[in-house]
């Protein structure tokens, strides 16, 4: 089976302020982008595995991890893996960033 | 939802109700009867409370905030009387009736209390709860001498502590050695000496028959004919599980309650767990096992597949009076073992493995238990040990990091959280950990009984090898992210003048370069208390209510709560949030308990256009910093009222709204001693009386509820307002982050902050620091609506289609 992978931009990259979460709802999923420090740019869904939930935009972020803002889970933006001694994964979505533009790949 | 009703509020039930919760949290409506008034904590530390090494506070597991955001319906000092298996539901003695569709029965042990004549006079005591402490440490107080039935751990653990209290204690034991289920002869020789040498004295295979004295004890006597003088008598011979409740309705009772290998009792849909369960014949006393029940209950009744309950084979770790031991499996030769020993009298070492078929099948340890987990494996795993060197730690005390070096990674440290080496090691490796604190808590290790506290502490500096400090890692430090703690951080901030987050990271050598959601707000509180006017607030550092200056609720939208200066309104502010409720369809519209109205579930990007249309200033029910000041009616319209509480409670408001403090702040003002603004559960509370006001402190109405102290009583609103900022500003500057006024003043002493307080010159000078703070504050909403970066950055929603 062929896949189809669409590539959607949804930011400017200069838009995007350090440390900060933007939200981005494409279709049915909300999207937290986050640019870290290093100048990186990651996206994950922008919902904390946390059993009740709470959005992760608003939440601190450090080096390449951000807090939930609800529960206070630390979550890698690398992998989504929430760190011990809590467990849990979000969605991590692929993130290009041509020039200006930041892409998401679905 | 379905109904799930516990009985008892111990360790093994509550660590069960936890599983259920992070196995299906939406699942269950839960009620939990526990008979003690307290919330869950941990019994294993009773004998630390008893030696004064601890207090109450300190061994909750559990407190009662955790029931809250559970939703857990809790009712302390309640039991059930009943179950009523036909209808499914329970009744309590006080007459409630719950239905369930499970029911766990979690209702622990009592102490085995003799049942020889006397044994009901004053005086006489189990040891087995948080009374039972308090009993005993009032004892002392009044009385000298105390006898202890019963050598085992229990009795000699509540020995110690009462030696500690300045008691005289003899214990009493029915047969010739102590601990004699945990210890071969010769370490229970050792054990007595040691002790004995500590003050504890012993009338060994005495059997007692009789407590004597009038209504309370002043004696015991012996089998033997023989007597012993008593003002306290303390039953340690063991425990009975507490099956009443279940006997008489109808559930089958051995020992304990029966359970299958899903802690399954007769009745259907009711479960046992912990010290009340029997379980293929044994009834569990220790924490891993009940653990390990509890984990498979909690399996089960949320519908996983779970593997049967196959029973625990365990092993002790105890500490006696500063002596470690550890006993596993059997203790006594029978012809069919052989033992290696090892004794080395002079530094108090002895060391015995019982083999039988080249198999380990019993451990004794005593002086040094170093050797503990890797033996227990061998004996668990049933290991043939030809060719290996049993002790490898030989004959000294001094174990050092050799023994972890060789510590297999899947080897257990905590028995009770069930943490590996590997796990521990690998948290102090990915997350840069440098104390012991630190790995407690990522990893929950040492945060039940404490005792493999060593063994971790082992494992951090053979992990961390030169990098390792040791007194470092015994500190409390702020977070994760740094070893040093508050006082450290203020001092450093103060004397190298640090005036930024990134600076105060960098020159203080934090190992994780961007803080933490602990330090970070931590250290701007910090930076903005001691450099006044001049700091620029960070505000990304904010915990997220106050970084978007509205609360978050738990599906991401949030409220807003406009200031209401001492609850008084208008009918045209009223008018206005009425229409912009109306208008942004504000799903609710609530009085909050601080006296003003609450906009609840307000979408994120919603919020900067609803204030500029309120055009009412943020009455910061988010935030760490003054949140409302009550009032009563006062002496404006009602007829008790001696004083203008309104005005002095908008006056104050005024003056101190914005203002960062450590914790929120609350305040309530009455008019009269009859307190309709509730002013003593306030952080600050004022009650007029004739002709001036009395300030009271460290009240609180939440979760420590706590009666606010009497700070001083003064004549004038100009008086009120001296010492509140004074009293404001202490606390500012004294307190640790998140602490509130309550905690604060019990820490520090209320005689020691009227003492600050009674000086002229120093409330002056506090005063002074206040208003120079007051000045740098801006209105956060207005802010917002002017300032089209900040929208754009806190306050904006991207939709964008795929495909476009």
């Amino acid at each position: 089976m062929i896949e189809t992978k669409t590539r959607t931009l949804v930011a400017n990259y200069s838009d995007l302020q350090v440390r900060s979460g933007y939200s981005v709802k494409m279709n049915d999923e909300e999207v937290a982008l986050f640019k870290v420090t290093n100048g990186k740019v990651y996206g994950i869904e922008n919902r904390s595995p946390h059993p009740k939930g709470g959005v992760l935009t608003e939440g601190l972020v450090s080096g390449e991890y951000v807090f939930c803002p609800v529960y206070d889970w630390k979550i890698s933006l690398v992998d989504g893996k929430v760190q011990a001694p809590d467990e849990g994964q979000v969605k991590t979505y692929q993130v290009e960033v041509e020039a200006d533009n930041v892409y998401i790949i679905i | 939802m379905k109904k799930l009703v516990m009985i008892g509020n111990g360790m093994a039930g509550v660590r069960t109700i936890e599983e259920i919760l992070k196995l299906s949290p939406n699942q269950f409506e839960i009620t939990i009867f526990g008979q003690e008034p307290h919330p869950n904590y941990n019994r294993i530390k009773l004998s630390n409370i008893l030696q004064g090494d601890t207090s109450f506070e300190e061994i909750i597991i559990n407190p009662l905030n955790w029931y809250k955001e559970n939703n857990i319906q809790l009712f302390t000092g309640e039991a059930v009387t009943k179950i009523d298996i036909a209808a499914k539901k329970v009744i309590s003695d006080q007459g409630r009736e719950v239905e369930y569709d499970d029911l766990i029965i979690a209702t622990g042990s009592n102490s085995f209390i003799l049942p020889i004549p006397g044994a009901d006079k004053i005086g006489v005591t189990g040891f087995r709860d948080i009374k039972d402490c308090e009993m005993m440490i009032k004892s002392a107080e009044n009385y000298k001498k105390a006898v202890v039935i019963g050598g085992g751990l229990l009795g000699l653990e509540a020995a110690r502590g009462l030696l500690n209290l300045g008691m005289q204690v003899d214990v009493v034991h029915l047969i010739p050695s102590l601990m004699e289920r945990q210890l071969d002869p010769i370490a229970s020789s050792l054990l007595k000496t040691e002790l004995e040498s500590q003050g504890m004295r012993f009338l060994m295979e005495k059997e007692t028959v009789e407590i004597i004295g009038d209504e309370r004890v002043a004696g015991l006597r012996f089998k033997d004919g023989s007597f012993a003088r008593a003002d306290l008598v303390v039953m340690a011979i063991g425990i009975k599980s507490n099956t009443m409740v279940a006997k008489e309705s109808g559930i089958y009772v051995n020992r304990g309650i029966v359970v299958n290998d899903f802690m399954e009792t007769s009745a259907p849909n009711v479960y046992a767990v912990g010290e009340c369960a029997e379980h293929r014949e044994i009834v569990y006393g220790l924490v891993a096992p009940l653990y390990e029940q509890g984990k498979i209950l909690a399996e089960r009744i949320c519908g996983k597949e779970a593997a049967p309950y196959e029973g625990s084979v365990t092993g002790t770790q105890l500490k006696v009076a500063g002596v470690d031991l550890y006993s596993a499996g059997e203790i006594f030769e029978d012809g069919t073992t052989k033992s290696i020993m090892v004794y080395n009298e002079y530094e108090g070492i002895y060391k015995r493995v019982l083999v039988r078929d080249n198999r380990i099948v019993g451990i004794v340890l005593y002086g040094d238990t170093k050797d503990s987990t890797r033996l227990f494996r061998m004996l668990s795993k049933k290991e043939d040990i030809t060719g290996i060197s049993i002790f490898e730690s030989q004959c000294s005390a001094e174990g050092g990091s050799g023994d972890i070096a060789s510590m297999p990674n899947d080897e257990l440290v905590c028995g009770c959280n069930g943490v590996t080496k590997g796990a521990i090691v690998e948290v102090i490796k990915t997350q840069g950990l440098t104390t012991l604190d630190q790995v407690s808590h990522c990893t929950n290790a040492g945060r039940s009984c404490g005792r493999c506290k060593p063994m971790v502490n082992d494992i951090l500096a053979y992990t961390l090898g030169d990098q390792f400090d040791a007194s470092a890692a015994q500190k409390t430090s702020i977070c994760g992210c740094t070893t040093i703690s508050r006082e450290e951080l203020v001092a450093e901030i103060k004397e190298k003048g640090l005036t930024s987050l990134k600076e105060v990271m960098n020159v203080l050598e934090w190992n994780n370069e961007e803080g933490c959601t602990k330090c970070r707000p931590a250290i701007n509180y910090y930076l903005g208390m001691i450099h006044m006017d001049e700091y620029k607030d960070d505000r990304d550092s904010r915990l997220v209510n106050e970084k978007m200056h509205a609360n978050i609720q738990k599906d991401g939208t949030y409220s807003v709560v406009p200031r209401m200066y001492g609850g008084v309104t208008t009918a045209a502010d009223l008018k206005k949030i009425a229409e912009v409720a109306e208008k942004y369809e504000v799903p609710l519209v609530k009085l909050t308990g601080g006296q003003r109205i609450g906009l609840f579930g307000v979408k994120k990007e919603d919020l900067p256009s609803m204030w500029e249309e309120l055009d009412m200033p943020s009455g910061y029910a988010y935030g760490k910093t003054l949140r409302t000041v009550k009032t009563c009616v006062g002496a404006q319209f009602c007829r008790y009222g001696t004083q203008d509480s309104m005005s002095l409670g908008i006056e104050l408001e005024k003056k101190f709204e914005r203002l960062d403090t450590p914790h929120k702040v609350k305040m309530g003002v009455s008019a009269c001693p009859r307190n309709c603004s509730e002013a003593g559960i306030k952080d600050i509370g004022f009650v007029g009386i004739d002709g001036g006001w009395e300030i009271y402190v460290a009240g609180n109405g939440g979760v420590d509820l706590r009666a606010g102290d009497l700070l001083a009583t003064v004549k004038t609103e100009a008086d009120v307002m001296e010492m509140t900022g004074a009293y404001l500003q202490y606390y500012r500057e004294t307190a640790n982050y998140l602490e509130r006024t309550s905690k604060w003043v019990e820490r520090v002493g209320l005689e020691h902050v009227k003492e600050v307080l009674a000086n002229a010159e120093t409330r002056k000078e506090l005063n002074e620091r206040m208003d120079q703070t007051l000045k740098k504050y801006i209105e956060p909403w207005n802010e917002a609506i002017e300032s089209e970066e900040i929208k754009d950055k806190y306050y904006t929603k991207h939709t964008v289609k795929a495909g476009e």
